[in-house]
């Protein structure tokens, strides 16, 4: 039985069960540094995670998001700062204190259980009654889709299934906050989307539990997440609704770092007043879009991401720019076309095309001013 | 056929694989089977020649047999259990609890391992010995006419020294198998609410399960063989097998019944061999 329907099944008793989880859980990093070996890894982070929200960490390896979500998990001491999660100051408490469950990247399932006392260990730990672990391990494995399993151990499974009991495992002590530390990134490319859609239906079911979600994978934190904190070198170089951070990334390294991104250089002719849109100059093409409000005049970029570039004037793609075709590559259900705006190498991604044109060609390429937004030019926040 | 053997057949030649296999049958024959054979055919051999059981049902049957035997049970089950109670804490202190030195300490007692057996008695006989260290400071702080620390010449002392001299035999495996359980099942096991005396009993012991039974059963089969240690140590009526086999081959010249004896340890010994083998299949050591 798959995720989704099995989670039609879950009856009201759910709905019950989360409101015992009613408690605030909402985290707040004020001002968390942390350091090992004398060593900075985690800049001073003030970052706040709303109660029912799903925040991911996003950021290349060593950018300091496993130990932010290490700090909240207890594993990781701030040098300063405090960690809250609802009216609870966590900063000092041990792990086994803070009320969280915790997914791991290898799963770390425990081998020598069965799925059931894998899932029920965290209610044993916490001293439950036995009618209670009961009830929670069979929804938990309900909800997870993965009752018919209980009695397996753990190398019994494939790894998605493995992965469905972490889940279960921390769902079973209706966690505060849910640790999700590169959760997907073992599995392989298929099973890994297919989970990506099964956490957002989790979610989706379970709108109370606040999770942390930290990934190196930008699709699976635009899939998942209702707002991102993209970091580099310890410090948080973006922050904002999912959305709008993907649409006007505040920087070049949020821009590229969510999804490939054609930065073109422009010159700002005049920025705002009024009108709320700048004027911008890229080669003979003049066009305005809205204006950033750390930009005034002189060079900045130009973000379009290369599905809002077409080779048609359609949908109010009123803005043209030439390009020149350089390659073009087959993706199966997509084509990229290399192309090169005023020098600079860009990329359209296009469902299909009427006719192929010849390499070396002049193309038109449209774009709508809400799909561009400007970025410093100087900007390696 | 292994896939080493696979791999290195042809490596070796199709031609005559006696040749390689010969030599080594022979030296073994030579030096290992037919001395066992020696031991065996006097073990079961009567005064008038002939084969037969009567002298060996005689044997287990006879008291200073069966003394021997229970105590060499009983020393080799209770040395074997400290080793693995103070192999299991110092493991759990060098590996979760580390401090400055650790490693230095976990080598140190790594050496033990290449040490003479007797040498551990000889230091213990310095220190807990009637004219040792102990008693001296003892005998002249109190004025005590008499050594009060006297237990190293009683099966006490024996099983102090073999816990000294084989707890590394437990601790190594211990230490390894430790360092390969996974940190993240233990951080997830603390984030679900669970302390270190669970993470310990719940987590840690059963991954390192085979190295318990590897090192435990490796142990076992070393303290019911020892001789060096209990010889050494001289205790008072403290008579195990193998100084049972020295006591009537050398002093007693009573080499039939040595044999006896000797044929029945090599049994205990293969059956713990079997033992040992058999857990460390189950386990996966």
């Amino acid at each position: 039985m798959s995720l989704s329907s099995t989670l039609q099944v879950v009856d009201t008793h759910l709905a019950d069960a989360a409101l015992t989880r009613s408690v605030s859980s909402n985290v707040r990093f004020e001002k968390v540094s942390v350091a090992y070996n004398g060593q900075v890894v985690l800049k001073p982070l003030t970052l706040s995670i709303e109660s029912g929200e799903i925040l991911a960490l996003i950021g290349p390896s060593g950018s300091g998001k496993t130990t932010a979500l290490r700090a909240v998990a207890g594993f990781a001491r701030p040098q300063q700062g405090r960690i809250w999660i609802g009216e609870t100051d966590v900063t000092d408490l041990p792990p086994y204190e803070r009320q969280l469950g915790m997914v791991v990247q290898n799963y770390a399932l425990f081998p020598h259980m069965r799925v059931e006392d894998n899932v029920a260990f965290g209610l044993n730990a916490r001293k439950a009654p036995k009618s209670l672990i009961k009830e929670r391990v069979t929804e938990a494995l309900r909800i997870v889709g993965m009752t018919q399993y209980a009695g397996r151990f753990p190398r019994e499974l494939s790894g998605g299934q493995q992965q469905r009991v972490a889940i279960a495992r921390a769902l079973a002590v209706r966690p505060r906050v849910l640790l999700l530390d590169e959760p997907l990134s073992a599995l392989d490319a298929q099973i890994r989307r297919q989970m990506v859609e099964e956490i957002a239906t989790l979610h989706r079911n379970l709108p109370d539990l606040t999770i942390l979600y930290v990934t190196h994978d930008q699709s699976e934190a635009l899939t998942l997440a209702d707002k991102i904190a993209i970091m580099k070198d310890g410090a948080v170089s973006a922050h904002g609704r999912t959305g709008e951070l993907y649409r006007r990334p505040p920087n070049r390294f949020a821009a590229e770092f969510l999804g490939r991104a054609n930065l073109l250089p422009v010159q700002i002719e005049e920025n705002g007043g009024s009108t709320g849109f700048a004027s911008l100059r890229l080669g003979e093409a003049r066009f305005s879009v809205a204006a950033h409000p750390d930009i005034d005049k002189g060079k900045a970029l130009l973000c379009i991401r290369p599905q809002n570039l077409t080779l048609a004037p359609d949908n109010g793609r009123a803005h043209r720019l030439t390009g020149r075709l350089m390659n073009v590559h087959w993706h199966g259900e997509l084509l990229h076309l290399d192309v090169e705006i005023g020098g600079t190498p860009a990329r359209v991604v296009v469902t299909r095309l009427p006719s192929m044109p010849e390499l070396g060609t002049s193309l038109d390429l449209f774009f709508a001013s809400e799909d561009a937004s400007l970025i410093p030019d100087d900007a390696h926040v | 056929m292994s896939s080493l053997a696979a791999k290195i057949k042809p490596a070796l030649g199709s031609s005559a694989p006696f040749l390689w296999i010969a030599p080594p049958l022979i030296l073994l024959l030579l030096v290992f089977a037919y001395p066992l054979a020696l031991i065996a055919q006097q073990a079961f051999t009567t005064e008038t020649g002939t084969l037969a059981l009567a002298p060996a049902l005689a044997m287990i049957q006879a008291p200073f047999f069966l003394n021997a035997l229970l105590n060499t049970a009983e020393i080799a089950l209770a040395s074997t259990s400290l080793c693995l109670v103070l192999g299991l804490v110092l493991a759990v202190v060098l590996v979760y609890v580390p401090f400055r030195g650790s490693i230095f300490l976990a080598r140190l007692i790594d050496t033990f391992i290449a040490l003479p057996t007797f040498l551990m008695t000889l230091a213990f006989s310095f220190i807990y010995g009637s004219a040792g260290i102990l008693n001296g400071v003892l005998i002249q702080t109190f004025h005590l006419d008499a050594p009060p620390v006297d237990f190293l010449y009683s099966g006490w002392g024996v099983i102090l020294a073999e816990v000294t001299v084989y707890t590394p035999f437990v601790l190594r495996p211990l230490l390894a198998a430790f360092s390969q359980v996974d940190t993240s099942q233990i951080e997830v096991a603390s984030i679900l609410g669970a302390r270190s005396g669970m993470i310990l009993r719940q987590i840690i012991l059963p991954a390192a399960l085979p190295a318990i039974l590897a090192g435990g059963s490796l142990c076992l089969l070393l303290t019911v063989n020892e001789f060096g240690i209990v010889l050494f140590i001289g205790a008072k009526g403290v008579i195990t097998l193998p100084l049972l086999i020295y006591e009537k081959a050398i002093q007693e010249s009573d080499y039939p019944a040595a044999c006896l004896i000797a044929m029945i340890n090599i049994a205990l010994s293969l059956g713990l061999f079997g033992l040992y083998r058999l857990s460390v299949r189950r386990f996966g050591a």
